[in-house]
């Protein structure tokens, strides 16, 4: 059993195999995420009903809080793959975690900017320092670009590699330390907060679109992160047989 | 004078931090500049906001430390620059004794040059910000705490921009960010402080971090110096 | 219809959030295509120019 996924995993990270698997799944996570995002999108809208205290603003809630999501959830997965590569020594996990941070740079903006939008007819500012997770999102947003910066400035793959791989580990330790600091710090100054906590639960019919929403973008973002690999792995395998029979195959 | 033939690590320890400081000590310059930096940061704040003593006082905490924050990052860039340049730097990377030993060696030097002086010279300038005299022993705890600890998280991004160009700006982008916790229990704690409440929590965490930092910066930055150099 | 697209008195910050998640979502696919298209293209010439080369 273990000796078939063994197998199977090894298969999975030989670059050719990857390449072509990867393009017919992209498809089906496309497909599947926008159906999602869109049940997500109009049941938000049109079906939930509004808030009793924030009336439709709480809407946004439906961009804001998957985007949060996916910025987290990006790092962690550049973080494990990033492991992997190091330990491991296996390219396709670096190739991963290049991949992802763009994607995760994206999503962090979305987080923040959605959040700031919601602030302004909430608190009446469109920036509100007394909110933790707008502060936390606004660092997660530089650690990103940290990382596409040391990359970028490393000319060496494999070198750019190892050393991305070294800083996101180190600040995948440092971040829920950030977490619990920016916490402590708001709430020395004891700041609004969007989502209520020990409020009343939310109702099936608000909950079941966000549900579908968190859903949506994270196999949205699996279809986005897999084309990023594979152009990332058609760059690092410039070079070899496989990818010269694959462009020159289609071509001639 | 003979060197023994199998130095002891605390002798390989001793060997790389009294070499730095020596260098240090013929280049003056390198230690001096961010102390005047911190100096010239903090002067800038009551000249940009006003005279007025309440709001100095207000802000006092807030300045120094951002101050110190920015004078360490200044500083960073030098740790392994020098070493690059010579070749020694491969030499260290090269000799028998553990590379994490050897980085720990290079940041308590970087400390004794640039974190220590810091410490010793934020008294002056609390004072000028008109901090109580207990606040002031407050600061130069989280201040040597923390300088520790950004001197920790310095070297292993000076080991991963050594001898990349435009390598200044980009180990601060580095750095800044996973510094912010530090900013922020210091600062905050000497604000706490100035308003006569409980500093302890803020003085354990700092104290936390910079043992989490101890225990885990040197391996890092190793790990970042091999691939450096590569 | 009007009443429920206009979201009681919040209709441009919902629209506004939403809006910027399409756009967001589109820029996203349009760079991840480009990406693909910009190394295959140059590995293609690159290989042809190899092959004219020999």
């Amino acid at each position: 059993m273990f000796r078939h996924m063994w197998i199977f995993l090894h298969k999975l990270a030989s670059p050719p195999h990857f390449y072509g698997l990867a393009a017919k799944m992209i498809p089906w996570f496309y497909v599947s995420g926008l159906l999602l995002i869109a049940y997500g999108t109009i049941a938000g809208l049109f079906y939930a009903p509004a808030d009793y205290q924030q009336g439709d603003a709480f809407r946004i809630i439906y961009v804001h809080v998957p985007a949060a999501y996916l910025s987290m959830m990006a790092y962690s997965i550049m973080a494990i793959s990033a492991g992997i590569g190091l330990i491991w020594r296996m390219k396709l996990a670096h190739a991963v975690a290049a991949a992802a941070a763009p994607l995760g740079a994206w999503f962090t903006f979305l987080a923040l900017a959605t959040g700031s939008i919601w602030g302004r007819p909430m608190w009446g500012t469109w920036w509100e320092w007394g909110d933790p997770r707008l502060t936390s999102e606004l660092i997660m947003l530089f650690l990103y670009f940290g990382y596409m910066s040391l990359r970028a400035a490393i000319d060496e793959t494999s070198k750019a590699d190892k050393a991305s791989a070294v800083l996101i580990l180190v600040g995948a330790v440092n971040v829920p330390i950030i977490h619990f600091s920016v916490e402590w710090w708001s709430s020395l100054h004891q700041g609004p907060t969007l989502v209520r906590e020990g409020g009343p639960a939310i109702e099936t019919a608000m909950l079941y679109p966000l549900l579908g929403m968190i859903l949506g973008f994270t196999l949205f973002f699996g279809a986005l992160l897999l084309a990023r690999v594979r152009a990332e792995v058609l760059h690092r395998e410039r070079r070899s047989r496989w990818v010269r029979n694959l462009i020159l195959g289609e071509s001639a | 004078m003979t060197e023994p033939a199998n130095p002891t690590l605390w002798q390989g320890f001793a060997a790389v931090v009294k070499r730095d400081l020596l260098l240090a000590y013929k280049r003056p310059g390198d230690m001096l500049n961010p102390l005047f930096f911190f100096a010239m940061v903090s002067t800038l704040f009551p000249l940009a906001i006003g005279p007025a003593g309440d709001q100095l006082k207000l802000l006092g905490p807030g300045v120094v430390w951002v101050a110190a924050l920015l004078s360490v990052l200044l500083s960073l860039n030098s740790m392994y620059l020098s070493d690059l340049e010579d070749g020694s730097l491969d030499q260290l990377i090269l000799s028998p004794q553990p590379l994490p030993l050897i980085a720990l060696g290079k940041t308590v030097a970087h400390w004794l040059v640039s974190g220590f002086p810091l410490v010793l010279v934020s008294p002056l300038i609390a004072i000028t910000y008109q901090m109580p005299t207990e606040t002031i022993g407050v600061m130069v705890v989280t201040l040597t705490l923390g300088t520790i600890s950004l001197s920790l998280l310095g070297s292993v991004g000076a080991a991963l921009t050594v001898g990349l160009s435009r390598g200044n700006a980009l180990l601060s982008l580095l750095v800044l960010p996973l510094a912010m916790p530090v900013l922020i229990f210091g600062a905050r704690t000497v604000a706490l402080a100035a308003a006569d409440d409980a500093v302890s929590a803020g003085v354990y965490f700092l104290a936390a971090y910079c043992m989490l930092a101890l225990s885990f910066a040197p391996f890092a930055a190793a790990a970042a110096l091999k691939i450096s150099n590569e | 219809m009007m009443e429920m697209l206009a979201m009681g008195k919040y209709g441009a910050y919902v629209w506004s959030s939403f809006g910027l998640m399409f756009i967001v979502m589109i820029a996203c696919v349009v760079q991840a295509r480009s990406r693909h298209r910009k190394m295959y293209q140059q590995i293609e010439s690159r290989l042809k120019a190899m092959d004219s080369a020999t």
